[in-house]
């Protein structure tokens, strides 16, 4: 069998994200390339955030769903730049975000550091009301803001522009 | 090892290590749930880029040299972060204010690694940036309401600014190594962040309704390993595991 590449990204497409299981590592971004060489298959990828302790579990995750279809040489490497950014979510992964309850991020990313500004009218996943509020731009995860609607008066998750 | 690329990285890694770890002190121990969750995130972020930098440190080093090598088997004097960071928690406007003084110097400096001449430091600091964005605006907005709070946050405020400032001075006191890899360009335009520090934090004070101290005597020396007694206590912690079990893994 010849492996190409587009063989090996639809592969990457079954490791999913362990704190996020609904999305693949393809629907993140998280990878960036794939490399075919003699001496086997270079995957480059690129963390969220610097202490996600989601990567050492993505890059097992990596190597043992190739294995799995017999790609048995394989060798990660991380690279910090360009630095990741929600940019990068795929299209697909916004809906499937939204329809596992987390407000996928709206808009592109820039910067924030204007004092108090917060990202405004993000839709509630339950009930699609723009009549949120931020609570907490840390959330459970470090890609998560915490919000609350205030029509359905239920919290949620929003992936914030990164 | 003598040689100022690699103090650099340990000073920047220690920064970054010694104050994630006294973040993480207060997981679980948060005075609300969210801002439990926020300084828990803060720490994160924060030994995440201690990783990243110390892993370059470690390729430089050689001899077998790991991030965690350098992490956990130093003794206190071969630390090099700045005393302002090793300082204990106290309550929780000094743990705001003493992260908001090394967020607005660390902003700000920061900015200034973007262009560093070496590329591992800089796609670091391309990295860091975002993350230190989110901590600022945290720890700035948290100045904010509790200078302008109640009368009881306020004389918190204004007790952890008597016990924090004399710390401040040493961000800008730049040691041999500092000013090496400035002009080498690793550390770009070193002497214009102080101008820039203070007026991040006269504009955040004056909305804090808090008067900026005048500077007196001022503590430095632990970028040059001298430092306060708290570090041996937290160093005793954080390292007692490889200390009694030297190269174990999770």
């Amino acid at each position: 069998m010849v492996i190409t590449k587009e063989h090996i990204y639809d592969i990457l497409e079954k490791v999913q994200d362990p704190e996020v299981p609904v999305l693949s590592i393809i629907d993140l971004g998280v990878v960036r390339d794939v490399v075919l060489a003699e001496e086997g298959v270079e995957i480059i990828i690129t963390p969220t955030y610097t202490g996600c302790p989601a990567m050492d579990m993505i890059e097992v995750g990596i190597k043992s769903t190739l294995q799995d279809h017999g790609v048995e040489k394989v060798k990660i490497t991380t690279v910090l730049s360009p630095a990741w950014t929600t940019d990068w979510l795929s299209e697909s992964g916004k809906e499937k975000l939204r329809g596992y309850g987390i407000a996928p991020p709206q808009g592109a990313a820039k910067s924030k550091r204007a004092l108090f500004s917060e990202e405004s009218g993000i839709i509630c996943p339950q009930c699609n009301s723009t009549n949120t509020e931020m609570i907490s731009q840390f959330g459970s995860t470090a890609c998560k803001a915490q919000y609350k609607c205030l029509d359905c008066e239920e919290p949620f998750d929003y992936f914030k522009c990164h | 090892m003598a040689n100022h690329l690699h103090d650099f990285l340990i000073h920047l890694g220690d920064n970054a290590l010694i104050l994630g770890h006294r973040l993480s002190e207060l997981t679980s121990h948060g005075p609300v749930l969210e801002q439990d969750m926020a300084m828990t995130n803060i720490a994160l972020d924060l030994v995440g880029q201690t990783r990243n930098i110390f892993q370059v440190a470690a390729k430089l080093q050689g001899n077998g040299a790991t991030e965690d090598s350098i992490a956990y088997t130093r003794d206190a004097t071969s630390y090099k972060n700045i005393l302002l960071v090793e300082q204990k928690n106290g309550d929780f406007a000094k743990t705001v204010l003493r992260q908001f003084f090394y967020d607005a110097f660390n902003y700000h400096a920061y900015q200034r690694l973007l262009k560093s001449s070496n590329k591992d430091i800089a796609a670091i600091a391309e990295k860091a940036i975002k993350e230190i964005t989110y901590h600022l605006k945290w720890s700035a907005e948290w100045v904010i309401r509790l200078g302008d709070g109640t009368e009881e946050s306020n004389s918190r405020i204004n007790a952890a600014i008597d016990d924090l400032w004399p710390y401040t001075e040493e961000m800008f006191k730049f040691t041999d190594y500092e000013l090496a890899c400035h002009d080498e360009g690793i550390f770009p335009d070193i002497h214009g962040i102080k101008a820039e520090w203070d007026e991040e934090v006269k504009n955040i004070f004056a909305e804090a309704t808090l008067t900026v101290p005048e500077d007196g005597w001022m503590h430095d020396g632990g970028k040059r390993g001298v430092h306060s007694e708290h570090l041996g206590f937290l160093l005793a912690e954080m390292q007692f595991l490889q200390r009694a079990y030297p190269g174990q893994q999770w």
